[in-house]
């Protein structure tokens, strides 16, 4: 190992470390603006200079690897320097219009500026403007303000997998842009906003509104997908005014996709702030006393059989323990937390979560996807997958209409009958698998939510366990969910018990009249149009499909404005934590239903969230094992049966709208009109753009 | 004065064949196969003791540039011949394509062999289009001969060459900038290291050599280390081709022994300076980007990498532009960096900012529309930008001015006293 000496302090480093990273490591500080450790180094900015001994010119540490027997020196006058020659030129053109740009207070130019720039500027010549580009309704640029970096243009390239950003031009008159000017269609591409160091790639929707000193900021996991990014929400005056992403590792690195980012605008439109009534076929404002007692005096009235409740995509696991516990109590057991019907089953955990887990993706060498398209039901995982397979030897196969996840994937089939072929081991990948060191599966709920999906998930563990997948040290079989509930509500075992209705029962039932009363907690996928004469309660926080189809609306809070558990398909549970307060009259879940229950004079028994939780924990003790992954233990689960030949189809058919909040959201929206009108897959034309 | 049978450019003004036919009546393509047979470390240490240095620019030894080749490749190894000839003042390169392209395959050939290679490319520039038309005949020719391709020159050995065409950026001629041209990218120079001996062409080992250097090794290895040694200094070994121009009465390329007193060359050669030696002002001694030299230094310095080098300029490409007393200096130094701000690539900071900066505070002084102190302050943002990039444009692009600040500074402050005392409101403020 290379032993080197900086500022007078000898390390010992892995023979490949660059300078820029022994340096880290004793504490030692760089500046720079081009380089980041989770892209590929480009070394243009040349802010990290510095002197090495017997090195005629000043180096750039973030892309030399150390030599045995360095001396440098980071401090010394030469690399201060360096630093300041650089720094001056970084802003001979830069604009300096900090009072109007959106980075100003968290721009690194502004930073370093502070510490290598000169007090007033020596450049007497005009400086360059760059007209702006349109990277369509997410991402706003400035491009004057550009220090060319390239962050972004390496971020959409490797990381995302959407080469849709280049320079062109040269030396100074070198511009980055989409060369045909077009939205970046990425759904990673809100990312490039964090990683511009100055405000040339700022938030369109944030554009002007806040500075950031002025925001507070809660800490928070992200629930418009399964992955549980974590994420970082900035409010002010009790208002969400962005959303970042926040480092984990193990779960988003530090990158969130563009629904997670910019659907924040949904959570102020189409709210339910206060209750509602049907009468005579429209919903009426009421008080919460009168909502309360009315759901309580419904309940009281209807036998617990006929009684029903579907959770929705985003509850949080309390809530959906207290509706558990309340109506249990009444004795339903028409519970379920599968909306779309997948046909998962809660007996076995490993049966139902991302067993591999997301990091562990990395460790794989060949993955089979069954009925799932990562790439926009679960970006964060997708950009995972792309990054093991840049690093080479990955082969990746999916069942299931063609895809493009950024990478080269092996199209082996359409739907049931490729996965009857592998069962057979009558299938090219069958062996695949089985040769492979590391193989994964995943299965998506395109294979599982449909009539024979308990089949298919029979099948897949069966090719899990035929093809090697399920070893002491490795478990390469996968769920991947779309619901940011689902996984926690299977925990819960929010799913019908003896004689109960699963979705399709209750609908069935309330149009047959066999169910009464239907609870639908946050529960929006749903064909409401014919509830029959079921009384149908609806607690949520938009009026989307579900509140429309109401005859009682109780407002409850997202998940922005309640501390609230959330288990990621990996089985990760994590904290979401309340950044703002419900509006108007909007209370948080577990209350509202603590509340029905106390007027059913059944009270649930507990007064307080953490109160609650302690209950949780007692009946569910995985559940308050936060950011932990606890090991499962490999069961049966699955029916034995015929599976369809039918080809699959996947879940999500519009990336920007796929749950409540997302729909109500105007960037959103915006977003599907864009790609809409130009879908990124459409052939390509001579007179294309 | 270099022997005429000393001279390995026998065609540079094409007046003979260039086709294969006539290249092989003087001496191309002939004896090939022993040199091969001689074997890989052979031709190396030939290239070695030689003592050729590069004649891209750089000088850097040839022959220790051959040996970073690894011995043992689980890849395939390329050779690359920069013939992307941009340098201004400099057209040496181009004589070779055209009138002596099959000395330049041959050498691609024997450096082939010496570095174990499977394909040459050669880079060629763009703007050279009946270069590259001569160049794509006689490598038909040499292919349809059997000297290239498999089983080269009865050989045994295997070795393709392909031909591409730039599109016409200076950059491009930067080794790792032409490597990523070559790759179909935007020409922008890679980080060092890894070295293109390591990752190179399509990330193999790749060797990048200029054309006169792989032409000139023929000479080499086919008339011996001790021969080329022989002509000009200790560690300025050998022929050169230099390229004459601006005000002589003759400008020309001539091929000369190294070494050369710059005053000798330009008298024997280009018909001497227009007006007589007496009107001389200043050279530029190695394409634009060598710093110039007035003529006091012009009088007495040799031809060569080290006696330029001690005058705080430098060989290059050996392409001089004479300037005599007639020439606005300052105007010719701005143009020379309204050039190279053109040119740079935009990657580092310092040449894609400052560069604009320098030709933008140059341009100024032309007319002395600035400041006694603004001479130091370029001076200073000169050093800002030298030597903190990934290449050498920013390098040669601020030398100029350096040289012109160093040998002109009376010029440039005349200049400014002059503007101010025509304007003397505007100095006043």
């Amino acid at each position: 190992m290379p032993k080197v000496t900086i500022d007078g302090q000898e390390l010992e480093v892995p023979a490949g470390t660059t300078i820029f990273q022994a340096c880290q490591q004793l504490g030692i500080e760089i500046p720079h603006f081009c380089y980041h450790e989770r892209l590929l180094i480009a070394g243009n900015c040349r802010m990290c200079l510095v002197e090495v001994e017997k090195s005629p010119k000043p180096v750039a540490s973030c892309a030399m690897p150390v030599a045995d027997g360095n001396v440098i020196l980071t401090q010394s006058e030469k690399a201060k320097k360096a630093r300041h020659g650089v720094m001056e030129m970084l802003l001979i053109n830069h604009p300096l219009d900090c009072p109007i740009c959106d980075q100003g207070g968290e721009c690194d130019l502004q930073d370093e500026a502070m510490a290598y720039g000169f007090d007033r500027s020596r450049y007497r010549e005009n400086k360059r403007a760059v007209p702006e580009k349109d990277f369509g309704p997410l991402v706003a640029t400035h491009m004057t303000r550009c220090i060319h970096c390239t962050r972004c243009i390496r971020f959409l390239a490797d990381v995302a997998g959407v080469p849709e950003l280049g320079g062109t031009g040269r030396g100074e008159d070198m511009e980055i842009g989409t060369y045909i000017e077009r939205a970046l269609s990425s759904e990673l591409s809100g990312n490039i906003i964090d990683l511009c160091p100055v405000g040339a790639l700022t938030s369109k929707p944030y554009a002007f509104v806040a500075r950031p000193w002025e925001l507070r900021k809660t800490e928070s996991v992200d629930v418009l997908d399964a992955v549980g990014s974590n994420i970082r929400v900035d409010a002010r005056d009790g208002r969400i005014l962005r959303v970042l992403p926040r480092l984990n590792e193990a779960v988003n690195e530090e990158w969130i996709s563009d629904k997670s980012r910019f659907a924040i605008d949904g959570l102020v439109r189409k709210r339910l702030d206060r209750p509602y009534i049907r009468r005579n076929g429209r919903l009426v404002e009421t008080d919460w006393r009168s909502a309360i007692e009315l759901a309580a005096e419904r309940l009281k009235a209807v036998p617990g059989e006929r009684i029903a409740a579907i959770a929705g995509d985003l509850c949080d696991a309390e809530s959906m323990f207290a509706l558990k516990l309340l109506l249990g109590g009444l004795g339903a057991a028409s519970l379920d937390c599968r909306q779309d019907g997948a046909r998962l089953d809660a007996r076995c955990r490993p049966g139902y979560v991302f067993n591999t887990t997301i990091a562990g993706i990395e460790n794989a060498d060949a993955c089979l996807l069954i009925g799932t398209d990562p790439r926009h039901e679960a970006a964060i995982v997708n950009a995972r997958l792309r990054k093991r397979y840049l690093r080479g030897g990955f082969r990746v196969a999916a069942i299931g209409p063609a895809l493009d996840l950024t990478f080269p994937v092996e199209q082996v089939g359409e739907g049931g009958e490729a996965v009857s072929a592998l069962v057979r081991g009558d299938h090219e990948w069958a062996s695949v698998l089985e040769a492979a060191k590391a193989p994964m599966l995943v299965l998506g709920q395109g294979a599982l939510a449909r009539p024979d999906g308990a089949q298919i998930l029979w099948a897949a563990r069966a090719i899990a366990e035929t093809c090697g997948l399920i070893r002491p040290e490795w478990n390469g079989f996968n769920v991947l969910h779309r619901a940011a509930a689902r996984v926690g509500g299977l925990d819960l075992g929010f799913v019908p018990g003896p004689g109960g209705r699963d979705v399709a029962g209750i609908l069935a039932g309330c149009r047959s009249g066999e169910t009464e009363i239907l609870y639908l907690l946050g529960a929006d996928e749903l064909d409401l149009t014919d509830t029959g004469s079921a009384f149908v309660i609806y607690q949520g926080h938009h009026g989307d499909r579900g509140a429309a189809h109401a005859d009682l609306v109780l407002p409850g809070a997202a998940y922005t404005e309640k501390d609230g558990t959330y288990v990621n398909t990996e089985g990760r549970v994590q904290l979401a934590r309340r950044a703002v307060f419900p509006p108007g009259e909007a209370r948080e879940d577990w209350a509202i239903l603590r509340a029905i229950s106390a007027a059913l004079g059944r009270a649930l028994p507990f007064d307080t969230l953490p109160e609650l939780r302690r209950h949780m924990a007692v009946s569910h003790p995985g559940l308050a094992e936060t950011d932990e992954l606890l090991p499962g233990v490999w069961g049966g689960f699955g029916e034995v049966g015929t599976i369809a030949p039918a080809a699959f189809a996947y879940p999500v058919t519009d990336f920007y709208a796929t749950d409540a909040i997302s729909r109500a959201s105007p960037t959103m929206a915006e977003c599907r009109e864009t790609f809409a009108r130009e879908p990124a897959t459409a052939p390509r034309t001579g007179t294309h753009g | 004065m270099l022997a005429d049978r000393d001279r390995v450019f026998t065609n540079l003004y094409g007046e003979h064949d260039w086709h294969l036919a006539g290249a092989r009546a003087r001496g191309d393509w002939d004896g090939t196969r022993e040199v091969i047979l001689k074997g890989r470390d052979w031709i190396v240490n030939e290239c070695k003791e030689s003592g050729l240095r590069g004649r891209g620019g750089a000088g850097f030894p040839t022959g220790l540039k051959w040996s970073f080749m690894p011995k043992t490749s689980d890849r395939p190894c390329y050779l690359v011949v920069n013939a992307d000839e941009s340098e201004p003042g400099t057209c040496k390169d181009r004589d070779i394509l055209r009138w002596e392209p099959h000395k330049l395959l041959e050498g691609c050939l024997l450096a082939g062999v010496g570095m174990g290679v499977s394909a040459t490319y050669i880079y060629i520039r763009g703007e050279f289009y009946n270069e590259a038309q001569h160049l794509q005949v006689a490598i038909d020719e040499a292919y349809a001969a059997g000297l290239l391709g498999k089983n080269a020159c009865g050989s045994g050995y295997d070795m393709d060459l392909y031909l591409h065409r730039g599109a016409g950026a200076y950059i491009c001629g930067e080794e790792t900038g032409l490597l990523e041209s070559l790759e179909g990218r935007k020409g922008q120079p890679r980080l060092k290291p890894p070295f293109p001996a390591a990752v190179g062409l399509y990330g193999c080992p790749s060797t990048v050599n200029n054309v006169e250097t792989i032409a000139v090794s023929t000479a080499v290895l086919k008339r011996g280390a001790a021969w080329f040694s022989s002509i000009g200094r200790p560690r300025n070994t050998g022929t050169k081709i230099f390229c004459i121009s601006g005000h002589v009465e003759q400008p020309c390329n001539v091929e000369e022994a190294m070494s050369i007193p710059m005053k000798e060359l330009i008298e024997r050669h280009a018909g001497g300076v227009r007006g007589g030696w007496d009107n001389l002002l200043a050279v530029i001694p190695g394409g634009s980007s060598t710093p110039v030299l007035p003529k006091e230094i012009c009088d007495t310095v040799l031809m060569d990498f080290d006696s330029l080098v001690a005058q705080k300029s430098g060989l290059g490409t050996a392409a001089l532009i004479v300037m005599d007393k007639s020439t606005d200096i300052v105007r010719a130094i701005a143009r020379l960096s309204k050039f190279y701000k053109h040119e740079s690539c935009g990657q580092c900071t310092p040449c894609r900012e400052g560069l604009g900066w320098v030709w933008r505070v140059v341009e100024r002084m032309v007319d002395g529309d600035a400041t006694v102190a603004e001479i130091d302050t370029l001076q200073e943002m000169t050093t800002e930008i030298e030597g903190h990039t990934i290449c050498a444009l920013a390098d040669g692009a601020v030398w100029p001015v350096q040289g012109l600040i160093r040998h002109f500074r009376p010029e440039l402050e005349r200049r400014i006293a002059e503007y101010r005392a025509a304007a003397p409101r505007e100095a006043a403020e």
